[in-house]
């Protein structure tokens, strides 16, 4: 029986990837086209994140409060435009208030990135100050699109595949957002712009782009994805503020293995680090059984690496590729 | 930050004190000031509490003077700071705490051999990769077929071992333990095993450009980090090592010796208090012999020719290579003198603490943090790293204090209970975050040369 063992992999590692994946994907999008169109990398990108989730949650409660609900669908869905702007409105701010000031000046990409972290600093307290450093559960619709029960009853396999309705929600919104996304980038006047400016700034210029207009589009699509990210994040696991600090490394992984600076990169890299944080700390020993008796190869667990490790798998990669290919899968800097 | 853009921006210095001053005068009013900060705390808190302020200022004092020596000297972006920090503390454990003889004898031989097999497949695989460059894509087939066979070799080997070592009384010991030697011996171990660490990072990561330097070595040290935190037979990871032994006095011993009873009539302190103030100036002085010898070695390093050549690679890397200066390896040997600065830190950091908690390691604090200390102390030079090192871990902590103070006095005309006052009050803990944020944004954009600029030499 060939069926049980793929049904125990999709459950375990197909369908939490391809939601993981899509929530690295838009970070990672994010991150690479700040560092297309400004050239720098940007450390604050988790906690714009986190934001854009605080935003969204805040929103929820007052939703909630006055009786408002889209069942069953999360009533996060509904709050999250709202979050959308207030991401959006931080980075237009930030980017009046600090980062203006460095790119007139035409830093270094270093002074850039310290600029990022103080930005990260400032950001990450703000969040923790409105809304404190705990654990938010703030998903309030159906908690399954498929029960693992059902899919056996329905299916008469042994092994069940549930999908939790914010995974199907996680993939749809990404799909939705970044195939607008690259319609804009590829159909309008202002994304053909936008990947001018990021291609030759000087030459750019000397067509008539207004570089201004441009950062500024750049900030707004950013914030945008960031918010999108965070709360899909939220969503699926929990809000917790600390987690965004540590959710930014996986995300420039992601960007990096695919190449800073292309989107489509970004997309591919953000899934080979979620397949692969999910492949190497999966526990075999259930397929293994199935496919070739029970104990055939003992009684270990049959895990690359122990599940502890699931956090340094997308490091290791990280490594692996500044190591062999430090340009990425899609080298080249491109939008 | 190169020096055209510390250059342009000189004008807009409007924190630093008088520029026409002589810089030692400056520098001078600066430590004073720092001074009376601490004293300020000790009348007004306690001064149990001001000399702890006190040793966690030296200690970090140290380490920005190492990020100082990678970042001022050299321009080099090392974000991974906490993992060599980590390696430090490792090395106090590994040092100081007594040998288990029975996890060594469960399990000891086990963990041999698997690293052994770990170290061979690394050298094979090396060896691969620069010896078959002729093979093409078959490299790729070759390399891995060796790193699955090698691991799975080194597993077969290991993890029995490691379910006996951690078998062994796992509420007390459950790890190898340690070599039973003076803890104070580990700092220099410290020292050797963060400099080992930072020879493989910089040889894989030194090529990259600065902002993926970061982000290689700040994915390192978290490596590192999840390397000591589930390692369970090295570190005994999240049960957490405790009773490292100390270099100096234990209060009891102290409370019961004939000569303390003596002399603490003579000052106006209980001898509980002024036990554990004993203690703590002990290890003031310790830290402060550490420090004053970093300090002068890397000042007669910076002031002779190997610093001039340093900065001259630091300002124009074109120049000095062309000058028949090797770049690369001048930018190893700075990535490892400064890497090692920071695990003598940190050594001291876990032997200050008396515990080694690998959860405690967390980017902000021990990597960002001391960033904010370098910039804002001023890079380049030592004496602002060490300035930087003492303001910056003075407010972390005492912002928490001013923090809640201000908003207690800012929330007075509220009513007690208002929801808002409750939520400030509560929350006033994070304002340390938006301070060093702010303290270091500031830094960056009227100050970017820091409190004590660097001296053209």
């Amino acid at each position: 029986m060939l069926l049980n063992p793929l049904v125990l992999l999709a459950n375990f590692i197909l369908v939490p990837g391809l939601a993981y994946g899509s929530q690295l994907a838009l970070g990672a999008l994010g991150v690479t086209m700040v560092y297309a169109v400004l050239n720098f990398s940007n450390f604050s990108h988790g906690e714009v994140m986190s934001f854009g989730a605080m935003v969204t949650i805040l929103i929820t409660y007052w939703l909630q409060s006055i009786g408002l609900s889209i069942a069953p669908l999360p009533t996060a869905l509904l709050a999250l435009p709202f979050g959308i702007l207030g991401a959006i409105g931080l980075c237009l701010l930030l980017d009046r208030l600090v980062f203006r000031f460095y790119r007139h000046q035409r830093a270094s990409s270093v002074t850039y990135l310290i600029v990022s972290i103080g930005v990260m600093f400032v950001i990450g307290g703000v969040i923790r100050f409105i809304i404190g450093p705990n654990d938010r559960n703030f998903n309030d619709g159906d908690r399954f699109l498929l029960k693992a029960r059902a899919f056996k009853e329905i299916t008469g396999l042994s092994e069940g595949l549930a999908i939790k309705s914010s995974q199907a929600i996680t993939v749809i919104t990404a799909v939705i957002v970044v195939a607008a996304i690259f319609w804009f980038l590829s159909r309008t006047r202002t994304g053909k712009s936008m990947r001018a400016y990021a291609d030759n700034q000087d030459l750019a210029l000397l067509s008539g782009i207004n570089p201004d207009r441009v950062v500024g589009i750049t900030w707004v699509i950013t914030a945008g994805l960031a918010a999108v990210a965070g709360t899909l994040y939220g969503l699926d696991k929990s809000y917790k503020p600390l987690v965004y600090l540590h959710l930014v490394l996986p995300i420039f992984a992601a960007a990096i293995v695919g190449g800073v600076g292309n989107p489509i990169g970004a997309i591919v890299g953000g899934f080979v680090i979620a397949f692969s944080e999910l492949l190497l700390t999966f526990a075999y020993k259930k397929v293994a059984a199935y496919l070739f008796g029970e104990g055939f190869f003992g009684d270990g667990l049959l895990q690359i690496l122990s599940t502890d490790y699931k956090f340094a798998v997308s490091f290791m990669i990280l490594v692996v590729v500044l190591l062999v290919k430090p340009t990425g899968i899609f080298s080249g800097k491109s939008l | 930050m190169n020096r055209s853009s510390r250059n342009t921006s000189a004008r807009h210095r409007i924190f630093s004190l008088p520029a026409d001053w002589p810089a030692h005068r400056r520098n001078l009013v600066l430590a004073c000031i720092m001074a009376l900060m601490l004293s300020f705390v000790g009348f007004v808190q306690s001064w149990n509490l001001a000399f702890s302020l006190l040793n966690m200022c030296l200690i970090s004092a140290i380490m920005s003077l190492g990020v100082n020596i990678q970042w001022g000297y050299a321009g080099l972006f090392n974000a991974g700071v906490m993992g060599f920090a980590a390696l430090g503390g490792l090395a106090a454990v590994l040092l100081s705490m007594d040998p288990v003889p029975a996890a060594w004898a469960a399990g000891g031989g086990g963990i041999g051999l698997g690293l052994v097999i770990g170290f061979v497949t690394i050298y094979a695989n090396i060896y691969l990769w620069k010896q078959a460059r002729s093979q093409g894509k078959k490299r790729y087939w070759m390399i891995g077929l060796v790193i699955v066979v090698g691991y799975s070799l080194m597993r077969q080997a290991i993890d029995p071992s490691v379910a006996a070592i951690e078998a062994v009384d796992p509420a007390m010991t459950g790890y190898l333990g340690g070599l039973g030697l003076p803890i104070i011996l580990s700092w220099l171990v410290g020292g050797l095993f963060a400099a080992a660490a930072a020879w493989v990072v910089g040889r894989i990561a030194l090529g990259l450009r600065s902002d993926y330097l970061a982000i290689a070595t700040l994915g390192i040290s978290e490596i590192i980090i999840y390397v000591l935190k589930f390692e369970d037979w090295l570190t005994r990871g999240v049960k957490n090592v405790n009773g490292l032994p100390r270099p100096v006095p234990y209060e009891v011993d102290l409370q019961e010796a004939a000569w303390f009873q003596e002399i603490i009539p003579q000052f106006n302190l209980s001898i509980v208090e002024a036990s554990s103030l004993l203690v703590k100036l002990c290890y003031s002085g310790l830290f402060l012999i550490v420090l004053l010898t970093i300090i002068w070695l890397s000042e007669s390093a910076l002031r002779g020719p190997w610093g001039r050549m340093m900065r001259a690679i630091r300002d124009n890397e074109v120049a000095a290579n062309a000058m028949g200066k090797n770049v690369t390896s001048r930018h190893l040997q700075v990535f490892v003198l400064g890497s090692a600065v920071i695990g003598i830190a940190g050594a001291m950091l876990v032997t200050l603490d008396g515990q080694f908690t690998p959860t405690s390691y967390q980017p902000l604090r021990f990597t960002f943090l001391i960033w904010v200390m370098v910039i804002v102390g001023g890079s380049g030079n030592n004496w602002g790293a060490v300035l930087g090192g003492f303001v910056i871990w003075f407010f972390w902590i005492e912002s928490e204090p001013i923090g809640l103070w201000l908003i207690t006095l800012l929330t007075s005309g509220m009513e007690p209970a208002h929801w808002l006052r409750l939520h400030l009050i509560e929350n006033a803990a994070h304002t340390r975050l938006i301070t060093m944020g702010l303290v270091l944004l500031l830094t960056l954009r009227f100050a970017p040369r820091g409190l004590i600029p660097e001296v053209k030499r």
